[in-house]
């Protein structure tokens, strides 16, 4: 189904998208979003506002999302599943798409264990797969997740989802991205991808069964400032996979933080040469004034115009 | 079973502080198979907390006595001269226990000494792990028999999520991936085709959803 998201007509048509993302801050000012919007706006197809990462408080997604669209960007909003059951969930969705957003991603969340309140209740009423397939039907059928009709104006968001091609088990990884699309996710980011190798692999189970031509991949990358910001994504954080070799390419680096955009653009060029993938997504986590020199030095700018 | 532990004894104490004499009703059901209420923890608990009053020179007298189950009214019944002259009551049992010794004595003061915790069995000799969210409406055919609910730490229907890696939760390298579990399971039985269904959202109203659970069997009901 079309919807209005420009990040949708653009993958439609065949362009190769970036996305970028934008982390709202731990405070109740916008002034940080905005300049970071008006920076990415004419480098990027859209950006997604993450929803308190990492479970720590932050200005919520999707008021966020709105300063981004009124800088001129289109945001991607991220609903997690961890802190509203589904009567918050849906409101909050109408919300969105009443103040004039058009793409969701649909996530389970990261586990408050980690977050600045840990001794807060989860939810989890609903998983990730369920809120994709539950936006859906209510997009296509015009139905609420209890089945009652929406007599008008259902939200018609283009629906994303992602992928971890990094966690396990590893052989269940393709089939699980298939039971999102299934759900019915039209594009999918990645966790970001260190090891090449493993991602290729992942790639080629996605060809053999033909995902790639049902949902838009778009592989994350990561721009890393030092050895130790890819130390600590290889050892404590779950679900990653970073090479000895990328850490030890830091490690020796004159400029690490140089060094780190270099390999991002390597592996941008890289993937962009990976049948089926069909964009970017850069996760320049508090780092978001790379993403221009990315962008540009990747080959990837002026980014298309679309109607 | 019903998984409780006590709480620290300088709490217990803190909730009789100003009492003379208390009662402490140990269970000999789920409390007793893990060891945290039973006859042998109500003889500690009491002996413990005189100790500790001795000490502060402020003197606590104590009656110990376990019923076989505190769940059951037919056995709080027993209690009925033994509370008559305590100033508490202290239960060892889970929460119902204290609660229906308060419901049954409505005149007095009945703490509870444990905190219970969750449905589960013992894994090893001294360790105990939850394996029911106790959900009102059990998948376990459709997981391999793994309780996704309880086991999983998003209670995801439809795992494993990308943070399961080298069959460990996100959580914790202590804690094993329900969702890894259930997929080497459902490998192992030829089914994994079953996990590409997708299952849909549960029915939380048969769950804990704001309102207490009742279950009837008529057959077995008197009068
Ligand atoms: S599915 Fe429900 S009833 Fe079955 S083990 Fe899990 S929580 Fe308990
Ligand atoms: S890692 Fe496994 S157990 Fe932990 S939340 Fe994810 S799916 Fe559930």
């Amino acid at each position: 189904m079309k919807t209005e998201s420009k990040l949708q007509k653009l993958l439609d048509s065949g362009h190769f998208a970036v996305t970028a993302e934008i982390g709202p801050p731990k405070h109740a000012s916008a002034h940080g979003i905005r300049h970071h919007a008006h920076m990415l706006k004419d480098y990027v197809d859209a950006t997604n506002i993450t929803d308190c990462q990492t479970a720590i408080v932050r200005l919520s997604s999707i008021a966020s999302a709105v300063h981004i669209l009124d800088c001129g960007l289109e945001p991607i909003v991220q609903m997690t599943c961890r802190d509203r059951n589904r009567i918050a969930i849906q409101s909050d969705l109408l919300g969105a798409y009443s103040l004039g957003v058009r793409n969701l991603l649909c996530l389970s969340g990261d586990h408050q264990k980690f977050g600045n309140e840990p001794s807060a209740k989860n939810v989890y009423d609903i998983d990730s797969i369920q809120l994709i397939y539950l936006m859906r039907r209510m997009r296509e059928e015009k139905l609420f997740f209890s089945g009652e009709p929406i007599k008008e104006h259902e939200p018609r968001f283009f629906i994303g989802a992602v992928a971890n091609p990094f966690a396990d088990p590893f052989e269940f990884r393709v089939a699980r991205l298939e039971k999102k699309v299934e759900a019915g996710a039209e594009f999918i980011q990645t966790q970001c991808i260190f090891d090449m190798e493993r991602f290729e692999r992942f790639m080629e189970m996605v060809r053999e069964r033909g995902i790639h031509e049902r949902v838009h991949i778009l592989a994350g990358v990561t721009p890393l400032k030092s050895w130790r910001a890819a130390k600590y994504l290889q050892t404590s954080v779950s679900g990653m996979i970073v090479p000895d070799d990328i850490v030890e390419r830091l490690k020796k680096a004159e400029d690490p933080k140089r060094e780190g955009i270099e390999i991002c653009i390597e592996q941008i060029k890289h993937i962009r040469n990976i049948p089926g993938v069909h964009g970017v997504h850069i996760m320049a986590i508090a780092w978001e004034e790379v993403v221009p020199e990315i962008v540009e030095r990747s080959g990837l700018f002026p980014r298309p115009k679309v109607e | 079973m019903i998984i409780a532990q006590q709480k620290p004894i300088k709490d217990i104490a803190a909730m009789i502080a100003d009492c003379k004499k208390v009662l402490l009703v140990g269970c000999a059901g789920c409390v007793t198979v893990c060891l945290s209420g039973g006859e042998k923890e109500t003889e500690v608990l009491a002996s413990s907390l005189r100790i500790m009053r001795r000490l502060q020179g402020n003197h606590l007298e104590t009656v110990t006595y376990t019923a076989t189950r505190q769940c059951d009214p037919e056995y709080i019944e027993a209690l009925e001269n033994l509370v008559k002259d305590v100033d508490a009551v202290v239960s060892l049992a889970c929460g119902v226990g204290v609660q229906y010794i308060a419901e049954r004595f409505h005149d007095k003061w009945v703490v509870p000494a444990q905190n219970t915790m969750f449905v589960g069995g013992s894994t090893a000799h001294g360790v105990w792990e939850e394996r029911c969210g106790l959900c009102g409406d059990c998948i376990l055919h459709r997981t391999g028999g793994i309780c996704p609910i309880i086991r999983c730490s998003k209670s995801i229907l439809n795992g494993p999520c990308g943070g399961s890696q080298y069959g460990k939760c996100e959580i914790s390298k202590d804690v094993d991936c329900a969702w890894q579990l259930i997929y080497d399971r459902m490998k192992a039985l030829g089914k994994l085709d079953k996990l590409l269904e997708i299952q849909p959202p549960k029915d939380w109203s048969k769950s804990r959803d704001g309102g207490p659970r009742k279950a009837i069997r008529e057959d077995v009901m008197i009068g």
